[in-house]
């Protein structure tokens, strides 16, 4: 069989990319198309004490303008989709259009609808809106306090969650030889695709049919959420994700405008098209991390470790995001043991509500604010008791005999040779070289710093009845139909909704070596409800281990079938056939035999088919996970810290991660380059600034920094591959180990740097003023 | 984001762009390149009721030496300034300071006068043209006058360039061909903009001691200036890394030092001293 | 109101007329009135250089310059760059290299790189991160952009299908 799977391909997807014949959501273009803009609140808390439209109607190609009122029974609220059970969950849902109150700055107050986007943009210049400004409350922690302004009324302490998992007994820490403890701040990024949201709609007014073409991840969840917000059978609502420019998270949830837009749409009786501008998109648009974590680490002199407990005191935002609730709970909670036998541990997470943007997930979603914290405590615990940061994790790894690991969080890790990637790194970067380096340079006054994260994280969520367990709304199974035309040439549908991972070429690569037909005669199909039946869409890395397993075995059904068909055919058994390179072959008589086109044309046209066997050829397959997967690797970063400027310059960057099995190697990479670069981003540049009354002060990509290419050495990408026993394919996640394993790495080799100066933790973003101040104090203050 | 609407004009003499900038009642702007106004007219933050566009205008563009000065018209693009034989030759620091701007696409577009008439601290013009005793060439309705640059710029985005007048070209200051010279910058990691712009030049005289020193300072302040203290402070001093340290320690002494998200006051005043110090390094040691 | 203006370019070769509003931005002329979407927006600001073009022969951020800056101008947009049966070098370097993810900054990161080629053929590792300066990437890290670059830069030094009249856009003028 052609050997397809592991190695790498040229994507599929580029020709139409690079020939400017993509088809993304601003560039569709429909008759008597009209476009709207909302009118969104400057205040982070006010009550609307009136709203004038006048003027803004009577301005010549205004065709319509919407308030918060005139939706009332017609667009209801989005819903959250994560109901966390037994956390006494507060859950505040984002109204269309604010009624009476908006709650952060940026809030959809009145939607305007012009004849073009210039006129819209003009319209809002024009709708009048009075406001009461109230007190707001931006950070969490100010949040809890008596006496905060309330973001919700009926929500007390603006406690919007509080819970809790596993326990560790107080003596652990008491009678613990070392404890080591530490405050750290996740801070607040945004996503940032460079293609911001938008959306298309179009009603058939006869029909009762709304199309909704929109930035979508998740285009099924979209619908079922939207059928529900705007009263319309799924079977009436078609949603369709097209070429999607990046999403990291931010086009999972479902939010008002989309819905507002499809009401537009099905109320003028004409198309309506939104996109947002990158300034609206920096408040509109969900935002991510923002967690208060506390962490103590208890163990033994020789370095093992014995407990760890955490509390995490996450900010929301003003409403409950769609699965704002599961990122610094489930997502976060179980994966604070990190990649060591930690033997006890318990979370505590405060999910707050608060006058900013809702978060949600960003590329990881609790993950990396898990690794972060177990890979720094783990550290200062080396720092304390005077072990180097690598022997220490040697110390305390899960060891690869001890797989499937049942860790205290109680999930169980499914494979991994954790040893062996750090091995690697070490290896590549020549660490003891680099040790004497430091040294070396220590001696001239220059301050070179080696940091090392040795993550783990969990993706390709299942089984369902776990996240029924979770209150997750919503399955995390994956569907695929593999169907076979009469020429043999093969249609893939998958329900993940791929937005630039290249699943058409990786998907193709497992169903071209299955079948033994050219990778050319496979098209990729997703990312619109009409087309495919049903799906969960792309995010938490589950594309490949969940969307990809279902692939694999949809394509067994075929072969299955076809083989049925060829033994029918050349008059043997089944048992007495092979198939290979796409031809069926009699054992022992290569001369009697299909090709795989010969058996499509067979089955489709069904003129000969054996008793029983219906015509046609296809299979399909609904795949429910029966456990998480689990990548793992090692990072280290070598970073030079400017003693004049407290500028970081990084000198080396080596990813040895472990996805399990790579179906293509240069994708991998590729996912691989860009985590980490944003890992990297957040770790030293990127991070959202509220003023104390909650107007977004980093709010254009002046102000916010978005990683350019010069920040950045080359990236030394590596594999080790350990299969997981999860799914067919052996595949983990990649997509979102950089931003899990590099904040921590940064981090990590900045600490490393700032020894000299006693100074163990600095928050992120580790930007020149911060350090050089830390420098300037001597880590007094730090 | 979307302009205000504004009516538009191409002006095909300087003459002309005058006249219909008095026509416009304080309504009009001059389009040059555009790369400073039209990003500002997308925030919808300043809202001209016409662009009188001067783009076209042949007596702005070029470039010339006349004795010890270069004179650069108004519309030339960075591009330009730094591809030209004349500023390679004989202003480098000018070419090496045009070659930072922005990045490859805003250096295409942007203009020469454009950069300076915007009067950008965060700019890397304004730091250049102070160190080079720029003597900015105005058109205005009484004729032509010379603006030194020392009084043009009054404040952030404030010029002395009166409203209706048209800035033609600039003159530079050739420098003596004993000096060195140098552009550092510190860019803001997200806009590119400078958090510190250091333009040093500086000479030694056949005595060793520094005979002639200019030093322009963009970014840290909120409006550019030149570093008079620093300059003094070397001058008929010998060249070592004392006497560099002890200057350099004064760079910050002038102007309103600003304070952003990015850079607090403190900061912005280290940054001046360590980046004064790097480019007087570069050029005296 | 304001008074509308005619306009007249030429658009990957293409003579256009179009009649304006002075506002309009160069973006919003190719992608709405002139219907080539390949070219994206994705700021405002510019910083991300998604839109960026050619505007004879040099790289520009097309939603930082109006339509009428753009009259009687020669403009090149990624749809003038190649075709699938002959591709530029740049494309071929982005597609072979991996050079994109999400392929939405890509139009205006190969129009950039061109810009970068025609000034330097031969560029190091480190002369095209600084030309990358003007745009943003969210998806590869950089790093394949950097391959891609290079090895567009090498096709083109062996002559393998470079179209000359898109090489030479504007100069020679």
């Amino acid at each position: 069989m052609a050997k397809l799977i592991g190695t790498p391909q040229k994507r599929k997807e580029d020709p139409k990319l690079i020939t400017g014949n993509g088809n993304f959501t601003d560039d569709i273009k429909l008759p008597g198309m009209l476009h709207g803009a909302f009118v969104r609140s400057p205040h982070a808390h006010a009550k609307i004490i009136r709203i004038d439209v006048s003027k803004a109607l009577a301005l010549p190609g205004v065709v319509a303008v919407y308030t918060g009122n005139d939706l009332v029974g017609k667009v209801k609220s989005v819903p959250t989709m994560w109901l966390l059970p037994g956390a006494d969950l507060k859950p505040k849902d984002r109204s269309a259009l604010a009624q009476g109150k908006t709650r952060y700055a940026g809030e959809c107050v009145a939607l305007v609808v012009a004849e073009n986007r210039y006129i819209a943009r003009d319209a809002l210049d024009l709708v009048e809106v009075d406001y009461e400004d109230l007190p707001a409350v931006v950070h969490q922690e100010a949040a809890l306090l008596d006496g905060a302004p309330l973001v919700h009324d009926d929500v007390a302490a603006n406690l919007a969650l509080l819970w809790k998992a596993g326990e560790v007994p107080e003596e652990e820490f008491q009678n613990a030889e070392v404890v080591v403890k530490q405050r750290l701040y996740n801070q607040r990024v945004i996503p940032n695709p460079i293609e911001t949201r938008g959306a298309v709609a179009q009603y058939n007014p006869g029909s009762g049919e709304l199309t909704i073409w929109c930035t979508s991840q998740n285009p099924h969840i979209h619908r079922m959420v939207y059928a529900g917000v705007l009263d319309i059978p799924e079977s009436r609502l078609q949603i369709v994700a097209p070429d999607v420019g990046g999403g990291f998270g931010s086009k999972i949830a479902t939010y008002n405008e989309e819905a507002v837009i499809g009401h537009a749409a099905r109320d003028l009786k004409r198309p309506v098209k939104w996109i947002e501008d990158r300034k609206e998109h920096f408040m509109a648009t969900t935002h991510a991390r923002d967690e208060v974590i506390e962490v103590e680490l208890a163990g033994k002199r020789d370095g093992t470790f014995t407990a760890i407990r955490v509390k995490n005191t996450a900010n929301l935002g003003a409403y409950l995001s769609t699965f704002g609730a599961g990122c610094p709970t489930i997502d976060f909670g179980l994966m604070v043991t990190g990649a060591y036998t930690i033997p006890k541990a318990s979370v505590v997470t405060y999910g707050v509500y608060t006058n900013t943007t809702p978060t949600d997930a960003y590329r990881g979603a609790g993950k990396p604010e898990a690794a972060f914290q177990i890979e720094r405590i783990v550290d200062l615990f080396a720092q304390e008791i005077g072990m180097d940061p690598v022997e220490i994790r040697q110390k305390n790894l899960i060891p690869a005999e001890a797989f499937p690991y049942g860790t205290a969080m109680g999930v169980s890790y499914d494979s991994g040779n954790y040893h062996y990637t750090l091995d690697r790194a070490l290896d590549i970067a020549d660490y003891a070289s680099l040790r004497a380096e430091q040294k070396r340079l220590r001696e001239q006054g220059k301050l070179l710093g080696i940091g090392v994260s040795t993550y783990v994280e969990l993706c390709g969520f299942g089984p369902s009845k776990v996240a029924g367990a979770i209150g997750f709304q919503g399955g995390v199974w994956e569907n695929s139909t593999v169907r076979v035309h009469p020429t043999g040439k093969v249609a893939v549908f998958t329900g993940t909704s791929p937005h630039g991972q290249g699943t058409a070429t990786t998907f193709a690569q497992v169903v071209a070596e299955k079948l033994g037909i050219p990778i050319d005669d496979i098209e990729l199909i997703s990312g619109d409800t009409r087309s495919v039946s049903m799906g969960w869409g792309t995010y938490g890395s589950r594309n490949t281990a969940v969307g990809g397993a279902a692939v694999a075995i949809a394509t067994d059904r075929v072969i299955e079938k076809a083989k049925t068909i060829a033994a029918h055919e050349l008059e043997v058994s089944v048992e007495d056939l092979e198939f290979s390179n796409g031809i069926f072959s009699v054992k022992g008589v290569p001369t009697q035999s299909r090709s795989f086109q010969e058996i499509a044309k067979s089955a489709n046209f069904a003129w000969n088919l054996p008793d029983g066997v219906e015509p046609s050829l296809e299979g399909q397959s609904f795949f429910d996970p029966p456990n998480f997967v689990y990548p793992f690797g090692a990072h280290i970063c070598v970073v030079e810290v400017n003693v004049q400027t407290g500028e970081v310059e990084l000198k080396r960057y080596i990813a040895v991660d472990d996805v399990g099995r790579v179906i293509n190697p240069l994708l991998a990479e590729g996912q691989v380059h860009g985590g980490v670069a944003q890992g990297i981003g957040q770790a030293l540049w990127e991070g959202a600034v509220y003023s104390d009354n909650g107007q977004l002060l980093s709010g254009t990509f002046m102000d916010y920094t978005m990683p350019k290419a010069r920040f950045f050495p080359t990236i030394e990408s590596h594999f080790t591959e350990t299969p997981s026993p999860v799914n067919p394919l052996g595949a983990k996640g990649v997509g979102e180990t950089g931003t899990t394993g590099a904040p921590p790495a940064v981090v990590n080799a900045v600490m490393d740097a700032l020894r000299p100066f006693g100074i163990k933790d600095l928050d992120m973003p580790l930007t020149p003023e911060k350090v050089w101040r830390a420098m300037q104090t001597r880590g007094e203050n730090a | 984001m979307i302009p205000n609407a504004f009516d538009y004009i191409k002006a095909g003499s300087i003459e002309e762009a005058i006249q219909l900038m008095q026509e416009s009642d304080g309504e009009g702007k001059f389009l040059a390149g555009g790369h400073s106004l039209v990003p500002l007219m997308k925030f919808r933050l300043t809202n001209p009721g016409k662009l009188i566009d001067i783009s076209s205008i042949q007596e702005l563009k070029g470039i010339r030496q006349e004795g010890n000065r270069l004179i650069v018209g108004a519309l030339t693009t960075h591009k330009q300034l730094y591809s030209d034989a004349l500023v390679k030759e004989n202003i480098a620091v000018l070419a090496d300071t045009a070659r930072t701007i922005g990045d490859m696409q805003i250096r295409n577009r942007g203009t020469v006068g454009g950069n300076l008439a915007h009067a950008d601290s965060a700019a890397d013009l304004p730091g250049v043209a102070l160190a080079l005793e720029a003597l900015m060439e105005v058109q205005g309705e009484d004729g032509k006058e010379v603006i030194d640059i020392d009084g043009f710029f009054l404040g952030p985005l404030v010029t002395a360039l009166p409203e209706t007048s048209v800035l033609t070209s600039i003159s530079f200051l050739i420098p003596p061909s004993h000096t060195k010279s140098v552009y550092l910058k510190y860019a803001h990691p997200a806009s590119g903009y400078a958090v510190v712009g250091v333009c040093a030049i500086a000479g030694v005289g056949e005595d060793g001691r520094i005979d002639f020193v200019r030093i322009g300072i963009n970014g840290v302040a909120d409006v550019a200036y030149r570093a008079t203290t620093v300059e003094q402070a070397l001058l008929g001093e010998l060249p070592t890394a004392e006497s560099i340290q002890r200057a350099a320690a004064l760079a910050a002494e002038e102007g309103e030092i600003g304070n952003d998200l990015f850079a607090s006051e403190q900061y912005r005043r280290n940054l001046a001293t360590v980046y004064t110090e790097r480019a007087l390094s570069r050029i005296l040691l | 109101m304001t008074c509308k203006k005619n306009i007249s370019l030429s658009v990957n070769g293409v003579t256009r007329q179009a009649e304006i509003e002075p506002r309009l931005l160069l973006a919003h002329l190719l992608r709405d009135e002139l219907n080539l979407t390949g070219t994206h927006i994705g700021c405002d600001t510019s910083q991300c250089g998604a839109c960026t073009v050619m505007v004879d022969g040099d790289v520009v951020k097309s939603c930082t310059v109006l339509a009428v800056q753009a009259d009687g101008k020669e403009v090149t947009t990624v749809e003038g760059l190649g075709d699938m049966e002959q591709l530029h070098p740049i494309q071929q370097g982005f597609w072979e290299k991996h050079g994109l993810q999400c392929g939405f900054c890509t139009p205006g990161v190969m129009i950039s790189m061109i810009g970068l080629l025609k000034e330097n053929p031969n560029p190091t590792e480190e002369e095209i991160r600084d030309a990358l300066e003007g745009v943003i990437c969210r998806c590869t890290g950089y790093q394949f952009i950097v391959s891609a670059v290079q090895h567009a830069a090498q096709l083109i030094a062996e002559g393998n299908a470079v179209k000359e009249t898109t090489m030479s856009t504007g100069e020679g003028r």
